[in-house]
């Protein structure tokens, strides 16, 4: 996994979030974007509280967090696909300037595949089992572009052979229990290159993969992306995949952004407590670590955002004023942003990628 | 909902959804009592079958009359059977004897029927689905092949042709109900301590070295209880109806006087355009009490689903 | 696919030959043997040993048994004791009949209940969703020789709208061709047969198709509730699929594997169910002459019956399995 960044990153702008001197414009701008559950009898569940931020063409840009932090709940959001009893979702998602917030489930069904795409978790229980790779594919692009069966099923073909899959041809007559893993990923990821959307969701793509097949999936993620200017985001609790890809990285914790820059200047000095914490606790294969120090406590132990900083019950370096009302997020000086009011000391690569 | 072949044979009759499924573990204690409370079907259905053992234990106070008492014989006509009346409240049948005390006696029949054969059904079945799930190999083999072959004769037959051996008798219909519960429950049980042993805490527990007997009737049956618990109050209505049908087809207690729900019904048929009130007294009553038991098993296993929590 | 068909009939036959034997020991276990349980329990011991004799009840039990079992394999049943016919003969006389209303039944179970259950779960946790639900778990306690008085009650003696006797109006001439009425009175092209078969199968068709239709309308809900939250779902609605595309290529598709196992479950036990269902309509199926051979002790109808019902049970589940494979592309592997 070597990190090969699709923007320069040295010079004082790298890290500068919307004033960016960077030429292209956001494809997608999310903003203050809040998921509230509220199922009958219990207490609304903030999912997402509040998120922010944008990604541009040819740009990859992970989400970073834990189970439960939200970060799967802001794809699903993204794409209109939150059921639509129980859940309240506000604030605004545009994609090329377009709202995509509030839009009828039919106009929504013309972007999704099509101009946005996803590919979920686990390939096994994600593609259908009971219908053919062809057929899974094939419906895709008969959905969105006006083309016949048998040419249908030629980029089927072809697509399967770019996602690196040998015997394309033989290979879409095969049901989805008939490959492996990977392949099944691979699968998905052709469905979501179907129709070249410009944003590309990918949603812990490799967290159910063996870890000799992950490098192979995130390798040929990476180069589908570069090839065709398609703008990813990469949604992950491994701080490895991000690092590798990402260009710009968001770490969310109990549905807020808690820190976010560009991927150097915040590994290079992560400044919030819980992203020191998640570096603390990834393995290093360098010896440059002594012990790996988990982060006390679990995702449960929080506290809501208005009563005070959610990672307070866990964070080595609390203090008074971390209760009381959420911290923002603060600019700091090597143009990352972070939301605390103790934050760590800069220091000097703590932790480069990999 | 995966549901496997043999789940759905092990279903039969009545009931439906994925019992294989339903797990274990500690859902038999508080939190799944906390939520059959607190769920309507369960407090319908448990109140129904309440009233309905109550009304059976205390049928001789409830009755207003005897129920062999023929003594308004008199008023019967081959064209009119006095239906509901201030005096009888469900009308007279057609020997001149009281129809409600009848039906309130006839809950005893019903509960003791579908209560012991099910007993008797489920503790068998039980037992053999422990030998075969505890000892495996050629027990389990031998107790598959004998359940295969009980199961390829649906229910009602089988217990059809066991009471018609046996002849006609209450002892008949409880032994010819409960027959056809025994591979049911066998296999549920096998098929639940099958599962319940592949889980990674049997593996861990055996890791440790806990001696197989004592970790098989230690952790093993009592987390395959909660599938046994939920299949037992939802074949309970099925007892009942079924006794009901047998003893319908005349295959229940050789004396007329015997007040029987299902019996009741047969006696009807010839009098449905005089007396259509004698087949729906009974028929109600034999359809709410399944009904109550219905709903019943599906709280319980509502409870005991964990797929359901949330 | 025919390795899996063959290897699953000769699965029965180890099925028919303990079925036969239980049935058989079972028979002659009985305190007194089968000449008491014909005679009763007053018969005199000279009576008893010539009913005895004229059975063959007096030989060893193995050698009776061998003797059934070598007429058994070349599909005689034996006599009835209460009919003096032949059992093989009446079973294929009266079989038809039963597959008529077995069919009209399931008709009826299967076009209201997947309906139902497909609209139960589309409109889950609505006032139509929580009706159905509840309905189909009263529809699961009636018991069906109740609901057939009922019908019979309501729309024959009340209003007199449809008949309740028999599978045709007695004064109808119709060829037999069949004896499935509504086919034999198609191959005579005669129209009024045909809608007076059809009126005498409406009744006990609802009355038979009640409960199936209870548990097909209950699996069908579940099974859909549960593939709308499978991953695939939400994939296809992820590729910007349309909601009917959805419906019919993912989850209509998924979701009938448990509704054909039980379909095909019901029918197996409809088909030897009927009991109930003839005895009260006065239907001349397989139903009723098993009712009437447990009543009269009619050992030979209840042996050939029950053994015949069991093979036609253990064939439609073979047929669900063989249907099973067809949708399922996982099991046609393994």
């Amino acid at each position: 996994m070597n990190p090969e960044p699709a923007v320069p990153v040295s010079g004082p702008d790298a890290g500068a979030p919307i004033s960016s001197s960077l030429v292209k414009p956001p494809i997608l701008v999310v903003e203050d974007l809040r998921v509230t559950f509220q199922i009958h009898g219990a207490k609304a569940l903030h999912a997402v509280d509040g998120v922010s931020f944008e990604v541009r063409a040819g740009e990859t840009v992970g989400i970073v967090g834990e189970s439960g932090s939200g970060k799967s709940v802001t794809s699903l959001a993204i794409l209109g696909l939150l059921p639509a009893r129980g859940v309240t979702v506000t604030g605004s998602i545009k994609l090329d300037g377009e709202q995509l917030l509030h839009r009828s489930e039919r106009a929504m069904q013309d972007i999704r595949g099509r101009r946005i795409a996803m590919v979920f978790q686990d390939p096994m229980s994600s593609l259908n089992p009971v219908l053919t790779v062809g057929r899974q594919i094939g419906e895709t692009i008969r959905r969105h572009q006006k083309i016949d069966r048998t040419k249908a099923r030629i980029k089927a073909a072809e697509l399967l052979d770019r996602v690196g899959i040998p015997e394309p041809m033989r290979r879409l007559g095969s049901y989805p229990h008939q490959l492996s893993g990977g392949m099944r990923q691979r699968v998905m990821i052709a469905i979501a290159l179907a129709t070249e959307p410009a944003l590309l969701i990918a949603d812990e793509p490799t967290t159910a993969l063996d870890v000799t097949i992950q490098a192979q999936v995130l390798d040929l993620l990476r180069s589908l992306v570069s090839e065709s200017d398609t703008a990813l985001i990469m949604i992950t609790h491994d701080l490895g995949v991000v690092a590798g890809m990402c260009n710009h990285v968001n770490v969310m914790y109990s549905g807020r952004i808690v820190e976010t820059g560009q991927r150097y200047a915040l590994f290079g000095s992560p400044r919030h407590h819980y992203t020191r914490g998640l570096l603390a606790s990834v393995p290093r294969l360098d010896g440059s670590q002594d012990r790996l120090q988990p982060i006390p406590g679990s995702p449960s132990d929080t506290i809501p955002w208005s009563q005070g900083c959610a990672f307070s019950p866990r964070c080595p370096a609390v203090i008074d004023a971390c209760l009381g009302s959420a911290p923002e997020l603060v600019t700091s000086e090597i143009n990352t942003r972070v939301r605390c009011v103790n934050p760590a000391p800069p220091t000097d690569a703590m932790w480069a990628p990999r | 909902m995966k549901l496997s072949r043999k789940a759905v044979l092990v279903m039969t009759e009545g009931d439906v959804e994925d019992m294989a499924e339903i797990a274990p573990s500690n859902s038999l204690g508080r939190e799944g009592l906390r939520r059959i409370k607190r769920n309507p079907l369960a407090v319908v259905g448990g109140s129904v079958i309440l009233f309905f053992i109550l009304v059976a234990i205390f049928a001789p106070l409830l009755a207003p009359f005897d129920p062999r008492s023929t003594a308004w014989f008199d008023q019967i006509r081959p064209t009119l059977i006095p239906g509901p009346s201030g005096a009888h409240w469900f009308g007279l049948d057609a020997a001149g004897r009281d129809e409600l005390s009848r039906i309130i006696y006839g809950a005893r029949a019903s509960l003791v029927i579908g209560v012991l054969s099910l007993l008797i059904g489920a503790f068998i079945g039980a037992m053999i689905g422990l030998l075969a799930g505890a000892f495996g190999g050629w027990v389990d083999s031998l107790v598959m092949r004998i359940t295969d072959i009980m199961l390829s004769v649906p229910g009602l037959l089988l217990a059809l042709s066991i009471a018609a051996v046996i002849g006609q008798s209450q002892t008949s219909i409880i032994v010819a109900v409960a027959v056809p519960n025994i591979p049911l429950f066998a296999r549920l049980l096998r098929g639940s301590m099958l599962g319940e042993r592949q889980k990674d805490y049997v593996a861990s527990a055996e890791s440790v070295g806990v001696r197989r007997r004592s970790l098989v009737m230690r952790h093993v049956f009592p987390n395959s209880l909660a599938p046994m618990l939920v299949q037992a109050s939802l074949a309970l209505s099925t007892a009942i109806i079924d006794a009901s049908a047998l003893s319908f087809l005349g295959l229940g207690s050789a004396d007329p006087g015997v007040a029987e729900w299902g019996r009741m019904l047969t006696d009807t048929t010839r009098y449905l355009r005089v007396a259509p009130h004698l087949a729906i007294f009974p028929g109600v009553a034999i359809m709410i009490t399944a009904l109550g038991f219905n709903l019943f098993g599906e709280a319980v296993r509502e409870a005991l689903d964990p797929k359901l929590r949330r | 696919m025919v390795k899996f068909i063959v290897r699953r009939l000769l699965l029965l036959i180890p099925i028919l030959f303990g079925l036969s034997l239980l049935l058989f020991i079972w028979v002659r276990a009985l305190p007194g043997g089968p000449a008491t349980a014909l005679l009763g329990e007053k018969a005199t011991p000279a009576r008893i040993a010539e009913v005895n004799k004229s059975y063959g009840f007096d030989r060893p039990v193995l050698t009776q048994y061998l003797t059934y079992m070598k007429k058994v394999i070349h599909l005689d049943f034996g006599q009835s004791i209460a009919l003096r016919r032949d059992v093989t003969d009446e079973i294929l006389r009266r079989f038809p009949a039963t597959i008529s209303l077995a069919a009209a039944a399931m008709l009826f179970a299967v076009g209201i209940g997947v309906p139902l259950g497909l609209m139960a779960a589309r409109r889950e946790r609505t006032w139509f969703d929580f009706t159905a639900v509840t309905a189909s778990l009263v529809g699961v306690s009636i018991p069906v020789f109740f609901l057939a008085q009922i019908l019979k009650y309501i729309f024959a003696l009340k209003f007199s709208l449809l008949p309740t006797i028999g599978r045709l109006t007695t004064t109808r001439h119709l060829e037999v061709h069949t004896r499935i009425e509504v086919i034999d009175s198609i191959i005579a092209w005669d129209g009024g047969a045909l809608w007076d078969s059809i009126k005498h199968l409406i009744l006990p068709g609802i009355a038979l198709g009640t409960i199936p239709l209870a548990i097909i309308a209950r699996i069908t809900r579940a099974s859909v509730l549960e593939v709308l939250n499978e991953d695939y779902v939400r994939t296809a609605r992820a590729k910007g699929l349309r909601t009917r595309a959805i419906s019919r290529g993912h989850v209509l598709r998924n979701a009938l594997l448990p509704i054909v196992t039980v379909i095909g479950l019901q029918t197996g036990l409809l088909l030897s169910g009927a009991v109930l269902t003839e005895q009260v309509f006065t239907w001349n199926g397989m139903g009723s002459l098993l009712a009437d051979g447990v009543i009269k002790k009619d050992y030979p109808v209840i042996q050939g019956g029950v053994m015949f019902l069991a093979v036609v049970f253990v064939l439609v589940n073979l047929l669900v399995d063989v249907l099973y494979a067809v949708i399922d592309p996982r099991i046609r592997v393994s």
